[in-house]
């Protein structure tokens, strides 16, 4: 086929494309709904960061300082403290009734020792029954107590005394959202290159169309490449999209390079494009496509690219198996530009891996593609 | 000289352990400008030739070709000459009669608008709904829709698979007369279809059943060749001529054709015997007469002594 022909029969699939997916009104809802919704979700309501975590008090000093450091930590957001105890029974009790996340005991003569020893003892106790949520309310506490008394012994000339300074680098309020806005990100683009694309191929082999384009002069990889084409426009304005919701909504930085950022987004792109393209030389009907994204490539994503669940805790066959979901290396490259501030220098190798990935997948799933009908 | 030429084309399909053996040695030469009509019941592997014929799969065995074209070899350019209806409504229900058709003259090289003329005889009964999405179409729409795509870039060689299966009775008729239409231009037209009084509008029919071409004729040539004496009947009681025939050894075939029961008998005295075991069996009004065999009446023949 001469090229201008080519060309020509390329351009009007790709504008079918765009007719089909601009004709759908659930799949518009999927394309910009879901980022904004995931984001929104994600960002205000299944947050595991603690805010106005229920605490109490047993002060058995009650001077100047012990009554600073309390208010304190009730005006910190992430504490109200709703009840004051002066019993140590009363602390098992306030535990059980199961409405206190934190006690926080401050011993008799706090003060004083202070100024006498320039330290002095404080208990932080946690409802170790949800451990996460346990960590994290002792962190924010002791967070607190530390800048507290950094201030207190300042404020009051104190020439000497010793601090443990606990800081938490890259996230120093421990913001949710510095770690599920790459999760995000890796999500989306897998659910809109590889379980869209797929089902939008497949959508052709179910109707019968496949039937009457492998006829035309067009070849197969073509019509595959068109069908791509508008997911990958459309991802590229998802991942602008979710950058300036996460940067203007949820606050949180881009520390990195933004060019860097959409380059390896891209680069993360095309190996979703390849996965959707390599689903759909399988799959014979869209429910199948959609389940195989969904089970077979979605699910595992989420549990094992270090988004959810820490990969380093987990045991040695699903820490291999994590290695080898392209989305774990993206989610990686997105914290460290975004969040960390890294270079090139510092994710080079990533970018590589997930490159050769794709290259893989790319090959693997042109090669599927025949020039005639799969019975 | 031949357009379409198959020698002893086979194919198997295997999923699992079991094999369907979809054809079993086809040969067939179709002239150019022929329309031809593949006639058989569902799973006689007509979808089947119609795709190695548009080079759509592969044979096991045999060779064919069309045009000259090799289908296995020459598929590149054989898939620039031919025009291909497949069984299933392949337009895209979301996009308009108008857009279906330019994207389609782009996939095949052509500009819908320079390529109007040799669609012009079909289009002019979509005219009307040009703006109109393809999934909102009737059948009989949808169908000329699919014929006119599939023609725009004026090919040589025509396939239809089942074109007319699920259209209503009006439409069927004007489908088969846009074929002929096109036959007179000069095309070359393969057709299959499971309604066996569509052949009789076919200058040539194959007749195929579980994998094997029956007999390849002129409708006129395959009706002469019946050998027995047809007969119609028709009682007041119908609805039970079926059940109450069974019992009768004379009776060779009966097939319920509209109002009538078509029978042939083995012997002589078959017609006498028939009546009067109607009668017997409470029948009134029997009319039994010798008509005339239509292509039907031979396929049905053909079919049950293969």
């Amino acid at each position: 086929m001469p090229t201008k022909l080519a060309r020509v029969a390329f351009g009007a699939f790709i504008q079918k494309e765009w007719k089909h997916i601009f004709r759908d009104r659930k799949t518009i809802l999927i394309l910009f709904g879901m980022p904004l919704v995931q984001i929104l979700i994600f960002g205000f309501a299944l947050s595991n960061e603690v805010k106005h975590a229920r605490i109490a008090v047993f002060d058995q000093s009650n001077d100047s300082f012990s009554r600073e450091l309390v208010k304190r930590l009730d005006a910190s957001r992430h504490f109200d403290v709703v009840s004051r105890l002066d019993h140590p029974t009363a602390v098992q009790d306030a535990f059980k009734a199961g409405n206190i996340r934190l006690v926080v005991v401050i011993p008799a003569g706090f003060e004083n020792a202070l100024r006498a020893f320039h330290q002095a003892p404080l208990q932080l106790l946690a409802d170790g029954s949800d451990p996460n949520l346990g960590t994290t309310v002792v962190h924010y506490a002791s967070a607190i107590v530390g800048a507290s008394q950094e201030e207190l012994l300042e404020h009051h000339s104190l020439p000497y005394g010793f601090e443990t300074e606990l800081r938490m680098m890259f996230n120093p309020q421990l913001e949710a959202a510095y770690n599920f806005v790459p999760g995000v990100m890796a999500m989306i683009l897998l659910l809109i290159c590889a379980m869209m694309t797929s089902v939008a191929i497949v959508r052709e082999k179910e109707h019968g169309n496949m039937e009457v384009l492998l006829v035309s002069p067009v070849k197969p990889l073509w019509i595959i490449l068109a069908k791509t084409i508008p997911y990958l426009v459309l991802s590229t304005a998802n991942i602008c999209s979710i950058l300036l919701l996460s940067y203007f909504v949820l606050d949180v930085p881009v520390k990195g390079s933004v060019p860097l950022l959409i380059g390896g987004s891209l680069i993360f792109t095309v190996t979703a494009l390849s996965l959707g393209m390599f689903v759909s030389s399988i799959a014979h009907t869209q429910t199948v496509a959609m389940f195989g994204t969904l089970v077979g490539l979605f699910l595992p994503s989420l549990m094992f690219s270090d988004f959810m669940f820490p990969v380093d805790n987990m045991p040695e066959p699903l820490r291999i198996l994590s290695y080898a979901l392209p989305s774990r290396w993206y989610f990686y490259i997105v914290k460290s530009v975004m969040i960390k501030g890294l270079g090139l220098e510092g994710i080079w190798k990533e970018l590589l891996i997930l490159s050769g990935m794709t290259l893989v997948l790319l090959f693997v799933s042109i090669r599927k593609f025949d020039n005639r009908l799969a019975l | 000289m031949d357009s379409i030429i198959a020698r002893t084309l086979s194919k198997t399909y295997r999923s699992g352990k079991s094999e369907t053996h979809a054809l079993r040695g086809i040969d067939l030469d179709i002239p150019a400008g022929e329309l031809f009509g593949l006639v058989g019941p569902d799973g006689a592997g007509k979808t089947t030739l119609i795709r190695i014929l548009v080079s759509l799969i592969l044979p096991d065995q045999g060779t064919a070709s069309v045009g000259g074209m090799d289908v296995v070899r020459d598929y590149g350019l054989l898939r620039r000459r031919i025009g291909y209806v497949p069984g299933r409504f392949s337009l895209y229900q979301d996009l308009t009669v108008q857009e279906n058709l330019h994207f389609f003259a782009s996939v095949f090289g052509v500009n819908a608008d320079e390529q109007y003329g040799s669609v012009r005889e079909i289009y002019k009964y979509l005219e009307p709904f040009r703006n109109r999405k393809a999934g909102q179409l009737s059948g009989g729409m949808k169908q000329k829709l699919a014929l006119s795509c599939a023609l725009i870039h004026h090919p040589s060689v025509l396939f239809l698979d089942e074109p007319t299966t699920g259209v209503d009775a009006v439409s069927r008729k004007e489908f088969w007369i846009l074929l002929s239409q096109l036959r007179s231009q000069g095309m070359t037209i393969f057709v299959s279809t499971p309604y066996m009084d569509e052949a009789a509008r076919c200058d040539r029919v194959g007749l195929i059943q579980e994998g094997k071409m029956l007999r390849i004729d002129t409708p006129s040539a395959i009706v002469r060749e019946f050998p027995l004496t047809l007969y119609a009947l028709s009682t007041d009681r119908m609805s039970r001529v079926k059940a109450d025939l069974s019992g009768c050894a004379e009776v060779r075939s009966a097939f319920a054709f509209g109002t009538n029961y078509h029978l042939t008998f083995y012997t002589e005295e078959g017609p006498r015997t028939c009546v009067h075991l109607l009668q017997q069996k409470g029948h009134s009004s029997i009319r039994l007469e010798v008509i005339q065999p239509g292509i039907e009446d031979c396929f049905m023949y053909f079919m049950k002594e293969a």
